[in-house]
């Protein structure tokens, strides 16, 4: 019985349920996307593995470290295999068409990420060309790139065109691996300066140090600092995930912004559902007068007034979470170039229907109170 | 004829509750809008003041920052035996050659580590700069462990403070003074002595040599010449240009991410006002066909319900905006994605946000109230005043 009546009294005023209703599913909409965009910022961060470990210079990241490094990192106990590489940052076409590049030892790094999956042949093509590289599938089909074709780019950390002849294209083993992103052989780009500028040659970005379990990480990265210090080049050794999140951190005052914006989004919907729950309260205070009238105690009439309001704001809570779907899916297929991955996660959803059934409840609790509260002479003396 | 305004005025004021909800709701999307703005307005003009129009910066070419590039002395030398540098008071070239790097410092009371600026500099660095001021301490000595700090650094973060050492470069760094550059990027650096910071860091080559003008229409053709010279692989920018290029990705992204957020927001609002202005069309319908009974026309009801609903948009404009005010005095410290550098800047009202958020909450009010205001203005007065 109250059921029904619930439910007709919120299509009442259809017009006003249908924007309250419209209002509530926006505003679920655009909490949902900005939480995905915020948890697309610590991507790197999920994404990264327990078992690996970079090393950087302990100054920042633009200072190199020596070659030298590799073989005494490698004799460090728990230290299964090293790669190492150099951030390339270089520019294809114009700074409009940005994507990672990165200068690697090969083989190594290949072992290090089994998540970048390239078949054989690829593999071994991209192995023994020098002048090789291997990009990721989103990279490959946005420019139209097939293995063989010539890629040139121009450096900005290290001077000159660069000519790489694409040998592969690696697939993610998981969706949200990184599919964006250019890698060639650090022998091309060490050769290459050793002619251009022999000071900058034999020097390595970073080295990437897979350790055989991860509860033993911790203990080789200070092992590797301990090696290196009071040396002219003196390391810092984190986790990947950790290096990642230092990254993450560094732009964390917008991303504190958006996770704030996106709760205002909902006190402004708020708003509006507690104005048309407090407006269809007020227009109805004779009716519940009259209930009361009839016997209804102030539990049911409250139980009314709160089951409508929960109603109207659950109703624009599905539906915004049934936009957000295809929303993310159109975000992902049309803005590739910024959000290679945007989906949807499961915690999301949950939390906006927590914020929906939030929403209702805060609306709702002023009118109830009042409908609850109202003495039956008062209500029916009352004009709306 | 119209209706007095005060109606529409006192019919607010009898629906308080409602209108004051509405407001609301519409002075927080003002607030995000005028926010969003006044972020990018401040990062513009931190920018913007930070470079001289009348300086060049040289860097190598296609390096897109100080970080990135690399002038060897010899080519530095070039550059200052160029006719087109000014000259200063002391009879010696204003000019700058600098180094400039990227070390992780800690932020006061956490453990988050970020890039911070360190640039070195020679005699002629303040003489270029003259936004740059020392407001405690003293210049360091040359040739000396010594560094100071600019004001935001100072504050924010660990060892910055005049007294405080810093550790890089397997020398300890004594702060000897904090400097004030106005609301620019140099506030976010510490500067030390060229010679002994490319000795700590082993570098043997500068990063930028930054030189004023002779004669500021000079610039094209100084730029040519550095550019067409064999010897030289550099480009030459005006220091004004050189920092816009350098925030051009934060400024889009800000610029970006505000106008989704305002057109999503306002959506939610301007139903907010619609709900409202329905309600009130609603309850006043006998009103309205007394109202036409008496002789007043169509267009003036219409007028009359849509100045109810563009006060009400105003009144939450006013709101947004007052509230808005008070996040000029917080200050947003990020990672330039550019630079990887740290900068600091702080949010900023200027008469044109107040007037384009205050027109913007007006469109809100209109965009709400439209609607309802022709439902009432199309009622036939029999039909009205027959409703109960």
């Amino acid at each position: 019985m109250i059921l029904k009546l619930i439910i007709r009294n919120a299509f009442r005023h259809r017009l006003r349920t249908i924007l309250t209703v419209a209002g509530v599913a926006i505003a679920i909409l655009a909490f949902g996307m900005l939480r995905t965009l915020v948890g697309l910022w610590y991507l790197g961060v999920e994404r990264s593995s327990a078992t690996r470990l970079v090393t950087r210079n302990a100054i920042s990241l633009i200072f190199p470290l020596p070659l030298s490094y590799k073989e005494r990192i490698r004799r460090i106990p728990g230290v299964k295999s090293v790669s190492y590489g150099n951030w390339f940052g270089g520019i294809y076409i114009d700074e409009k068409h940005f994507f990672a590049s990165e200068a690697m030892e090969a083989r190594s790094f290949l072992e290090l990420y089994p998540e970048f999956l390239l078949p054989p042949e690829q593999k071994e093509a991209f192995i023994r060309d020098r002048k090789g590289c291997i990009a990721g599938k989103k990279l490959a089909e946005m420019y139209g790139w097939k293995p063989g074709d010539l890629i040139t780019l121009r450096g900005t950390i290290f001077p000159g065109q660069w000519e790489f002849v694409l040998r592969g294209v690696y697939r993610g083993a998981e969706r949200s691996t990184e599919e964006r992103a250019l890698f060639f052989h650090w022998d091309y780009l060490n050769e290459t300066l050793k002619k251009s500028s022999p000071r900058r040659a034999d020097q390595v970005g970073f080295y990437m140090i897979n350790v055989a379990k991860p509860e033993v990480a911790a203990d080789v990265a200070q092992a590797v600092d301990r090696t290196f210090k009071n040396s002219l080049a003196e390391t810092l050794t984190e986790t990947e995930k950790a290096f990642q999140l230092g990254f993450a951190s560094m732009t964390e005052a917008i991303m504190i912004a958006i996770q704030i914006v996106s709760y205002v989004v909902i006190v402004i919907i708020m708003v509006v559902a507690a104005n048309t729950m407090a407006m269809t309260a007020r227009e109805r205070i004779a009716e519940y007068a009259t209930l009361k009238t009839l016997g209804f105690g102030a539990v049911h009439i409250g139980a009314i007034i709160f089951g409508e309001s929960m109603v109207i704001s659950l109703l624009g809570g599905v539906l915004g979470v049934l936009l957000t779907f295809p929303a993310a899916h159109w975000i992902e297929s049309e803005l590739a170039q910024f959000f290679p991955y945007f989906s949807v996660s499961l915690s999301t959803v949950g939390l906006d229907l927590l914020i929906a059934c939030c929403v209702g409840a805060v609306a709702g609790l002023f009118p109830t109170w009042r409908g609850a509260t109202i003495r039956i002479a008062d209500g029916l003396r009352r004009i709306g | 004829m119209a209706i007095p305004w005060s109606y529409s005025l006192r019919n607010l004021w009898t629906r308080r509750l409602t209108t004051v909800l509405t407001a609301s709701g519409m002075a927080l999307v003002v607030f995000v809008f005028a926010a969003t703005l006044m972020l990018a307005e401040g990062l513009r003009q931190t920018l913007v003041a930070t470079g001289s129009y009348d300086n060049v910066v040289v860097i190598r070419t296609s390096s897109n920052s100080e970080v990135q590039s690399g002038v060897e002395r010899s080519q530095a030398a070039i550059v200052e035996s160029l006719p087109e540098v000014a000259t200063g008071a002391d009879g010696r070239p204003l000019l700058d050659k600098e180094m400039v790097v990227l070390i992780n410092l800690t932020k006061r009371g956490t453990t988050k580590p970020a890039n911070v600026v360190i640039r070195g500099v020679g005699n002629a660095s303040l003489a270029l700069r003259p936004q740059v001021r020392m407001i405690a301490g003293r210049m360091p000595k040359p040739g000396s462990d010594e560094v100071i700090a600019g004001k935001s650094i100072a504050e924010r973060f660990q060892g910055g403070g005049i007294g405080e050492q810093i550790r890089f470069g397997m020398r300890d760094w004594t702060v000897v003074g904090t400097f004030a550059a106005g609301a620019t990027g140099f506030n976010s650096e510490i500067w030390g002595d060229v010679d002994q910071l490319m000795q700590a860091f082993r570098r043997p080559v500068y990063s930028s040599v930054l030189f004023r003008l002779r004669d500021s229409s000079e610039f094209e053709r100084v730029k040519k010449s550095i550019e067409s010279n064999p010897r030289l692989t550099l480009e030459a920018k005006r220091e004004t240009r050189y920092y816009a290029d350098q925030s051009e990705m934060m400024a889009k992204f800000l610029r970006i991410l505000g106008l989704t957020l305002t057109v999503i927001f306002s959506l939610g609002a301007v139903i907010g006002a619609m709900i409202t202005m329905y309600a009130a069309v609603a309850n006043r319908v006998v009103e309205v066909g007394t109202l036409r009974a008496l002789g007043f026309g169509k267009r003036s009801i219409l007028a009359a319900f849509i100045l109810e609903s563009l006060l009400l948009g105003l009144s939450g404009g006013l709101l947004g905006v007052f509230c808005a005010s008070f996040m000029q005095l917080t200050t947003i410290s990020t990672m330039n994605w550019q630079t990887f550098a740290e900068l600091a800047f702080s949010f900023s009202l200027t008469f044109g946000i107040i007037w384009k958020s205050l027109c913007f909450s007006l469109v809100m009010g209109f965009a709400g109230g439209l609607l309802p205001a022709v439902r009432a203005a199309r009622m036939s007065i029999v039909e009205a005043l027959r409703a109960t």
